[in-house]
Formats: C-alpha cells, structure tokens, sequence
C-alpha cells in the first residue's frame, strides 16, 4: 500500500505541475467526501481547501485541515464557522435541514455522484473541474481515470486465469462478520480486481452466519487495513470456526486494502485494483 | 413514596425555599438563554449583534443565518423539550410512585424509536411523489406516531374496568420495550449501511437539525401537554400516600391517570420525535430538585421544566463547541454529565433514596 501512496503522490504531483496557473474566483473550499478530498488536491486545488469531513484522511495534508464532523451528521453552525465559498459534497451529506440553512447564507452547495462506474467517476472529477474553475485540468484528469478504469475494466474480464472468489469483511465483532454483498464499492472494487464476489445473493452489507460464510468458500479474504475491528491478523482471522474451513483459510489468502478505495472512486482506483489484483493472484 | 420521607421540621423552610427556586431558576433559564444565544463556533455573538438590531443596522447574511437560522429555532426547541423530559420524569416518578420511573416506562421511547428506525429503513418504500413532500419529516412524524400508538397499547393492555393497573402497564412496557427492540434487530439487518449510520445517530439525539417547522410543529403540542401536567401537583402529592388514600381524600384518580399519561405521550413523543433520543434529563432533573426542596408536586413540577430547560440548554451549548466545527450527538453528553451526578445523589443519599 505504501508503494501505492508514493504511486499516487507522484501522479498528483504531475498533474498539478501539468495545470498552467487559473485565476481562482473561489478561494475556501469545504470537502466532504473522502473521493471528493482526493480529486480536489489530484486537481491542485488543495491550498484552497479550508475544511474536510471525517472520511477525508487522503492525501496526508488533507488531516491538518478542520473536521466539520461525519457527513451524514454535519451541524450548520460548524459548517459556517469554516467560513466556506463553496462546499462540494458527496451525495448522501446531509441532514437535509443543515444543507436548507447553509442554501439560506447563500454558500455554493455542489453535489456529486457515488457511482463508480468508470463514466460517472469522470463525470465526478469534471464536475468538481467546474466548480473549481479548473475544466481543462479536470478534463485531463477525468479522462486519464476513466481510460485507466476502462483499461482495469477489460484487465479484469478478460482475466483468463482460474477466477478466484474474495469474500469482503467490513467487520469483525464478537465473532460474527459483516460482509459485502452485491451493489456495493466492496463489490465493484473486487469485480475491477478481477475476481469474483463471494456473496452476491444479497444487496449491501450484512452479517453472516457461520455457515453461510463456510458455504460462501472463499478462496480470498478482503478487508480493510485501518485499526480497531478491521485490523484483525491472518491467525486471528482465520482462527474463526466459520472461516477456518474455507479454502481461503487454507493457503491463509487475507488481503488489505486501504478503507479509502471502499469509500469512493477517484484516480488511484484503478491502480490500487491493479494491484489487489495482483496481491490475489500472486504475481 | 420512599422519596417523601421528610424531616418533619424541615419541611416549611424547604416549602419556602422551593417558592425561590422558581425565580432562582427562571433567572439562571435566562442566563443560559443568552449564554446560548451567544456561542457557538462562528463566533457571532449577541452582544455584537444587540446593538445592531437596536439601531436597526442590517446584519450581515451570516448574522442573520446563525442567529435565527440556527440558534433561535435551537434554543427554543431546547427549552421545550428540556422542559418535557424533565416534568415527563416528574410526573412519571409520581404516578408510578418509583424513583426510577421515565417517560420510557409508558412505551413512548421505544414506541418512538421504532418508529423512527421503521422510517429510516422502509421511508424509500413509499411514493416518490410522497416522500417529496414529506420524505424530511418522515423520521419526526413517524417516530411520534410510534410513541403515541404504543402509550395507547400499554394504556389499553392495563386498563380493565375503567380502572389502570400501574403494574400491568409497567410489566406490558417492558414486554413492549422487547418487542420494539426485536422489530429494530430485524430492521437493523435489513438496512443498509448508511441507514445503519443514522439509526444511531438518532439513538443519541441532537438538536442540530433545529428548524422554525420543526418547533411550530412540536411547541403547541409540548405547551399545551406542560401546562396540563402543572394542574396534576396537587393529584400527584395525594397519590404518593396511595391509589385508595388519594380517592379518599376526593382525588379522581383515574382520571388523573389518564390525563398525566397522555401529557407525557404527547410531551414526550413530539421531544423525541424532533430531537431524538435524549436520555437522563428526566430522571436527573427531578430527583434533584427532591433532595433540594422537597416533593411537593405544585413547585417540583414547574422547577422540574425550569431545571431540565437549563440543563439541556447548557448540554446543548456544550455539544456544539467541545469538538467544533463538527459536533457531539446531546444524548453523550447529557448521560456522560448526568450519569455521574446520579450516581453521586445516590451514593449520598442512600438513605433517602431507598428503594
């Protein structure tokens, strides 16, 4: 992960030295959304950034901005206090009441799309290009994102080796693990990866009896690398009764992935799939 | 009551000390009013703001916004609903003549709560055409419904020939409390992560989502269910001798019964279906006000919403500054101050305080 994050540095560090200087009509910017975080400074436009959600930890400067809080539960009068221009926000930020007072003190309020789909990841970086008054930069980023994701798309499909199944745990709590079903970042992030969900009867995430995670067989485990619950050890993981007999228990096959590329889909998506492609199946 | 165990010649200077707390309180709600009104993380603050509005100087958008916007609608929504936990509690803890007695006892809270996640979950089941007109109150509304139609079920499973069994009502509440909790396990696992995020959020109650709709629709019911339960004092002091005493002495008791459950119903289910789940203000507001001045039901009923306003306010005050700009859900702080304090009355006054 780390050779990624040096890999992601290096190609935000071209793409800003790649942008000719703008006249910037607005300067405080307030993130939230931890793809919408990314884009902004993959576009070099962190300097203008005055605040961030609690999901935005990426890139590194981006922690030393103020934290409005959690983006489903964002207080008008702390959003204010930031003194924001403008507020991109991904869709879903909220409560509605909060976003109604913050229209009222007349902030421009932008919102982007979740999908990641490789077209609608574009359209995100273009939109966001838009509000920054930096088009041309988005134009280049948006489309070198979509080519990449295209490019992992067909990677993925056309992948002619024996197709491993990866079971995504959110979590793991008293036991019981929280996996991913179809429909979810978890979900499209393994298909771009090439391999093939484990647990595709169900939509979202839910936790999952013993034996549906046995019967689930997964031949790889994927979660992801932050503390607390998610931070389980391979002989912890696979030292439970219902993951102990799965074939990927047998070859101790856990893969970590940084909890950023479950959040949303931005311009390192594609070359973090490269290489969980690559940590799955060995290369 | 084991609460009214009194030390008989202390009893007057408490009565009289009781009467002065009502202005002692109502100074100390002004304060914390203006307290409130002054901070918060923008940094506008009333005193700037005052001589504005007095010289009739335009304020500024942001002025405007966090002041009436944000603030007012806040503040006053804190002191009703403050002031609807706290007599709720009061009044509860008479009735049930149990210390430990909270609006949670008649089924509202987990009534409420059920509605609330019901909506949260199944809410994107209804018609879009609906959900665009109702989709942002969809929680509120459903959450006191919730409460209300089980206050009704526990209130119909207790009552038998006119006559409302306390201890029907508290073991049904119970079974009630299960049964909401079962259907929110089942809603728990169908929902989907971000409604999982805002179930419980919700569980721990906020009054950042303050707005002028939300306390024209929780105000009329909130005043009109307090100023009804002040009017139970005198009913409420003659129960704690006993049901059968109490009509002795000429109290209608079921009628009592029935008019303080549906005031704490309706009180608390419009608090808790705007502000969420807020715990402890009912409980910690009355029984201090006990060991203060007494039980006597006529004061401990309007110091009780004089005390929970305050205490709210100031948890209110203190959610939305200790992690700034982002903020702590109320129902936090009000268990992680008020909890303490409980524990600290009830290790003083074990004697008094006896179960």
């Amino acid at each position: 992960m780390n050779m990624l994050t040096r890999r992601g540095f290096a190609l935000m560090a071209l793409a800003a030295f790649a942008l000719p200087a703008q006249a910037d009509t607005t300067q405080k910017v307030l993130s939230i959304g931890s793809d919408v975080t990314e884009i902004v400074y993959a576009l070099g436009a962190g300097d203008r950034l005055i605040a961030r959600d609690t999901t935005s930890r990426f890139p590194e400067a981006a922690n030393a901005l103020p934290d409005v809080g959690y983006m489903r539960r964002l207080s008008p009068e702390g959003v204010l206090s930031v003194d924001p221009e403008l507020i991109l926000a991904s869709e879903g930020s909220g409560p509605l009441e909060t976003i109604e007072v913050l229209q009222a003190a007349d902030i421009d309020y932008v919102t982007l799309g979740r999908g990641y789909a490789p077209a609608e990841v574009a359209a995100k970086i273009r939109k966001i290009g838009d509000a920054l008054d930096l088009s041309e930069a988005a134009e280049t980023l948006a489309s070198t994102t979509e080519t990449a994701l295209n490019d992992q798309l067909n990677a993925a499909e056309n992948f002619d080796g024996a197709r491993k199944k990866v079971m995504f745990i959110l979590s793991i709590r008293d036991g019981k693990i929280t996996v991913s079903g179809a429909g979810t970042n978890a979900d499209a992030m393994i298909k771009l990866a090439g391999g093939e969900n484990a647990l595709t009867d169900f939509q979202g995430y839910k936790t999952l009896s013993d034996e549906a995670a046995s019967t689930a067989a997964p031949d790889v485990i994927l979660m992801m690398n932050s503390t607390g619950s998610h931070g389980a050890s391979a002989a912890e993981v696979f030292a439970m009764p219902s993951l102990a007999i799965t074939p990927a228990a047998e070859t101790l096959n856990l893969q970590k992935i940084d909890g950023i590329f479950i959040n949303g889909s931005g311009p390192r998506t594609a070359g973090a799939a490269k290489q969980l492609h690559d940590a799955i199946y060995g290369n | 009551m084991a609460v009214t165990a009194d030390i008989p010649n202390n009893v007057k200077s408490r009565a009289s000390f009781a009467r002065q707390l009502h202005i002692l309180l109502g100074l100390g709600l002004l304060v914390t009013c203006l307290f409130s009104l002054t901070t918060g993380p923008t940094g506008v603050s009333l005193l700037e703001v005052l001589p504005k509005l007095l010289s009739r100087t335009p304020l500024s958008k942001l002025e405007q916004v966090v002041l009436f916007d944000i603030r007012l609608p806040r503040l006053a929504l804190g002191i009703a609903i403050g002031a609807a936990l706290a007599v709720s509690g009061a009044v509860m803890q008479g009735l049930f003549r149990n210390p430990l007695a909270d609006p949670g006892i008649v089924g509202v809270s987990s009534g409420a709560g059920l509605g609330a996640i019901l909506a949260i979950v199944l809410g994107g089941l209804l018609p879009a055409s609906f959900l665009a007109i109702f989709g942002q109150y969809l929680v509120a509304v459903s959450a006191f419904l919730g409460g209300w139609l089980s206050t009704i079920i526990l209130y119909k499973v207790a009552t038998r020939s006119g006559r409302t069994s306390i201890a029907t009502m508290l073991l049904a509440g119970i079974a009630m409390g299960a049964l909401a909790g079962a259907v929110s396990g089942i809603m728990t696992y169908i929902a989907t992560d971000d409604q999982l995020r805002d179930m419980t959020f919700w569980g721990m109650g906020s009054l950042a989502g303050a707005n002028w709709t939300k306390v024209m629709a929780a105000f009329p019911i909130i005043l009109a269910c307090l100023g009804t339960s002040f009017c139970l004092g005198r009913g409420l002091n003659a129960i704690a001798l006993g049901e059968a005493t109490a009509g002795h002495i000429g109290i209608r008791v079921q009628r009592m019964k029935n008019i303080a459950i549906l005031c704490v119903a309706g009180a608390t289910g419009a608090s808790v279906a705007v502000s969420g789940g807020i715990g402890f203000i009912g409980i910690v507001a009355p029984h201090l006000l006990r060991l203060m001045s007494g039980p006597d039901h006529r004061t401990l009923l309007i110091n009780s919403a004089l005390l929970g306003a305050i205490l709210l306010i100031l948890a209110d005050t203190i959610s939305r500054q200790i992690v700034a700009p982002a903020e702590l859900p109320i129902g936090i702080i009000t268990a992680v101050l008020g909890a303490p304090i409980f524990l600290w009355i009830l290790l003083r006054q074990r004697s008094v305080v006896d179960l």
